[in-house]
């Protein structure tokens, strides 16, 4: 196992839209590789293609044309189910609505895909919900409902839920795009962190900071690849949420 | 898929969603409800009607002046005046399937005692007829065949009679003399309460006199009898009875092969089939607006069903999106239909059997829960609970997850 090893591989990944009677190009021929304990960011304007390719390799919808290969093994040409299968236990998704069910408190929803893996006994899921939850620090709000947490809580609720079914990837598209920097900052640090600990994390944002605490980031234009290349200043975001707790400290000190 | 994991996804999603799983309950128990309520009604009296019309006897006959024929312009049964004393007396001599008979002629009066007056009917009769109708005396005796051959002024009185002439029911008015139509008559005998009737008719409000003392007494034609009272040497003969009745009659009234006869001869099974199209009507109607309320409370299931679709698809969409297959998906909606309906259904039953108890105590009503009326509403509710909660998840799992996410 080395960090060369590849996870995901596309090759001339395609998708048109039919909306009436004009085709909407939104991926053209796309070829990647993404390898295991890389942090990806994909930018690009909007309208660019980038939310299209996530869903595709979040095996949420399906490519017009193209190959799609997980840790060397294709994954289009598997039946429903099995991707049900691997969207529970490999894969983690992120959204920027947070797509949480209301009404649902952040324990049940979290516990949601360990009730859909046959694999997790009942006795352990109430445990592995709780870590999860902990881990993104929200220990203390187990029993909130959605609308009484605030967006930024929310997609930590979304992100926990995204992992505790231990996934190899967590996919996130464009998930601070509802939170203000603060609050986009901490997410940066709880997916800086599980890339630490070893799982891949592939990152829509259009937001120039938020792409540099990424390692790689990716540039989508008109469908296409145009850059790919690592981050160079890569941001770390306990040190960047320190300079503002400072910058505020200062600010009212004032 | 845990089947025990489904069942507590859907627990959780119908107790997260308390308002629409309670609306969607109460369209099938108003439904199941009304359904069990009408119909009980209905059965309840279509038996109590059967029942009171077998407790007339079963094998009695009567026979009405006037013609059965139907179709063109006709008078109908006893709108004419053809009968005689002379066909009761041939029936009785001749037609030896009959047991019983008595010639019947009926008058409303005016009946007065001291300052009280009560206005009733009084039928004129022979003896016979407490032995077809099962009549029993409580106080007094019946007339004596000197009292029929006499036309004495005697009479029998119902309780309804005694408690307007006397005020108390259980008042003893033999001996006691009272007028009817300026006649006086005397009172010998109480006849045993028979309450009312499925129609409401009180069957105690009557005056039975010997059949003389009503013809010759208070009639004014005394030429013509109202009907014939009869009764067949047994109940399978009956039919045969009619058959010898008619046929004597027909000679009697010199009517040709191939003419109609001028008088109808009904048997009290014909009878009872009458009044039982008249209940099964009845029932008919009942259950025209049990069956609207289903239909309603359908529309309503079906509404709060297909107003969620939105909702609902998106969550099949965030349930499909963290691994929910398909079948997961189907089987959850499924319960909770399944759910909903056997909780509904159960309380509209217990509803139902409640409203039907209500009408049966406080409206005096008979009422009879059939298990059909169960069967048909829980299994109709439920169906449209289902089929409504099963098919927009069947669509809503057939998508992509992404597109389910975004559905609108
Ligand atoms: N469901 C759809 N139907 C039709 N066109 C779509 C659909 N989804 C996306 N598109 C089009 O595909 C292109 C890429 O969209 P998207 O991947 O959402 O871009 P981005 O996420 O980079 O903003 C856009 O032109 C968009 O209009
Ligand atoms: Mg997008």
């Amino acid at each position: 196992m080395a960090e060369t090893e590849n996870l995901i591989t596309v090759k001339d990944l395609t998708k048109t839209y039919q909306t009436g009677s004009v085709e909407v190009f939104a991926l053209k021929a796309i070829s990647l590789t993404i390898n295991k304990g890389e942090f990806v960011a994909i930018m690009g304007a909007s309208g660019s293609g980038k939310s299209t390719f996530m869903n595709i390799i979040g095996c949420l919808d399906n490519p017009t044309s193209g190959e799609y290969l997980m840790e060397g093994k294709d994954v289009l040409t598997r039946d429903k189910d099995e991707l049900a299968e691997l969207r529970n236990s490999k894969l983690g998704f992120v959204f920027q609505s947070f797509n949480l069910l209301p009404r649902t408190s952040a324990q049940e929803n979290v516990e949601l895909p360990l009730l859909y893996n046959n694999k997790v006994e009942a006795s352990v899921r109430e445990q592995k919900a709780i870590d999860a939850l902990t881990s993104v620090g929200l220990a203390d709000r187990l029993g909130a409902m959605p609308n009484e947490l605030s967006g930024g809580q929310q997609q930590r609720v979304a992100i926990a839920r995204a992992l505790v079914n231990a996934p190899l990837v967590i996919m996130a598209d464009e998930p601070t795009g509802n939170l203000d920097s603060k609050t986009s900052y901490e997410i940066m640090g709880i997916f800086q962190k599980l890339n630490d600990e070893g799982i891949t994390v592939v990152m829509v944002t259009h937001e120039p900071d938020i792409a540099q605490f990424a390692k790689s980031n990716i540039v989508f234009k008109d469908g296409k690849i145009i850059a790919n290349h690592p981050v160079t200043d890569r941001k770390i975001a306990m040190e960047e949420l320190k300079k503002i707790a400072t910058l505020t400290d200062e600010n009212s000190t004032t | 898929m845990k089947l025990f994991n489904l069942f507590r996804i859907a627990y959780r999603s119908l107790n997260r969603n308390k308002l629409r799983s309670f609306l969607t309950m109460l369209g099938i128990i108003i439904g199941v409800a009304s359904v069990i309520a009408m119909l009980a009604i209905g059965e309840g009296s279509n038996q109590t009607i059967q029942k009171s019309i077998a407790s007339l006897g079963t094998n009695s006959i009567y026979i009405f002046p006037g013609t059965n024929a139907n179709g063109g312009v006709r008078g109908g049964a006893g709108s004419n005046q053809t009968l005689k004393l002379e066909d009761a007396d041939a029936i009785a001599a001749h037609c030896d399937l009959v047991k019983y008979v008595t010639p019947l002629v009926q008058r409303k009066s005016q009946i007065i005692f001291g300052a009280k007056n009560w206005n009733t009917m009084i039928i004129g009769i022979r003896n016979d007829y407490m032995l077809i109708r099962s009549l029993s005396i409580t106080k007094g005796s019946g007339f004596s065949e000197a009292d029929q051959r006499s036309a004495a002024k005697v009479c029998l009185v119902g309780v309804t009679v005694i408690f307007n002439l006397f005020g108390d029911e259980n008042y003893n008015p033999i001996g006691q003399i009272i007028r009817i139509n300026s006649i006086p008559v005397k009172i010998v005998g109480v006849l045993a309460k028979m309450g009312q009737n499925t129609f409401g008719q009180d069957q105690d409000d009557i005056v039975l006199a010997p059949f003389y003392t009503v013809q010759k007494r208070m009639m004014i034609s005394t030429d013509h009898i109202g009907s014939i009272l009869a009764s067949g040497k047994s109940e399978l003969q009956v039919v045969d009875a009619v058959d010898q009745i008619t046929s004597l009659l027909r000679e009697k009234h010199k009517i040709a092969p191939s003419d109609e006869i001028d008088f109808t001869v009904r048997t009290q099974s014909e009878l009872s089939n009458i009044f039982g199209s008249i209940t099964k009507v009845m029932t008919i109607l009942l259950a025209s607006i049990a069956g609207i309320s289903l239909l309603v409370g359908g529309i309503g299931i079906m509404n709060i069903m297909l107003v969620s679709v939105t909702e609902r698809t998106r969550e099949i969409g965030i349930r499909m999106a963290i691994g929910a297959k398909g079948r997961d998906v189907l089987f959850q909606f499924v319960i909770e239909s399944i759910l909903i309906s056997v909780v509904g259904g159960v309380i509209g039953i217990v509803v139902g059997v409640l409203a039907a108890e209500l009408v049966a105590t406080f409206g005096g009503w008979p009422v009879v829960i059939t298990p059909l009326s169960i069967i048909l509403s829980f299994g109709f509710s439920s169906a449209i609970g289902l089929f409504f909660g099963w098919y927009p998840a069947r669509k809503a799992a057939a998508l992509n997850p992404i597109d389910a996410l975004r559905y609108e």
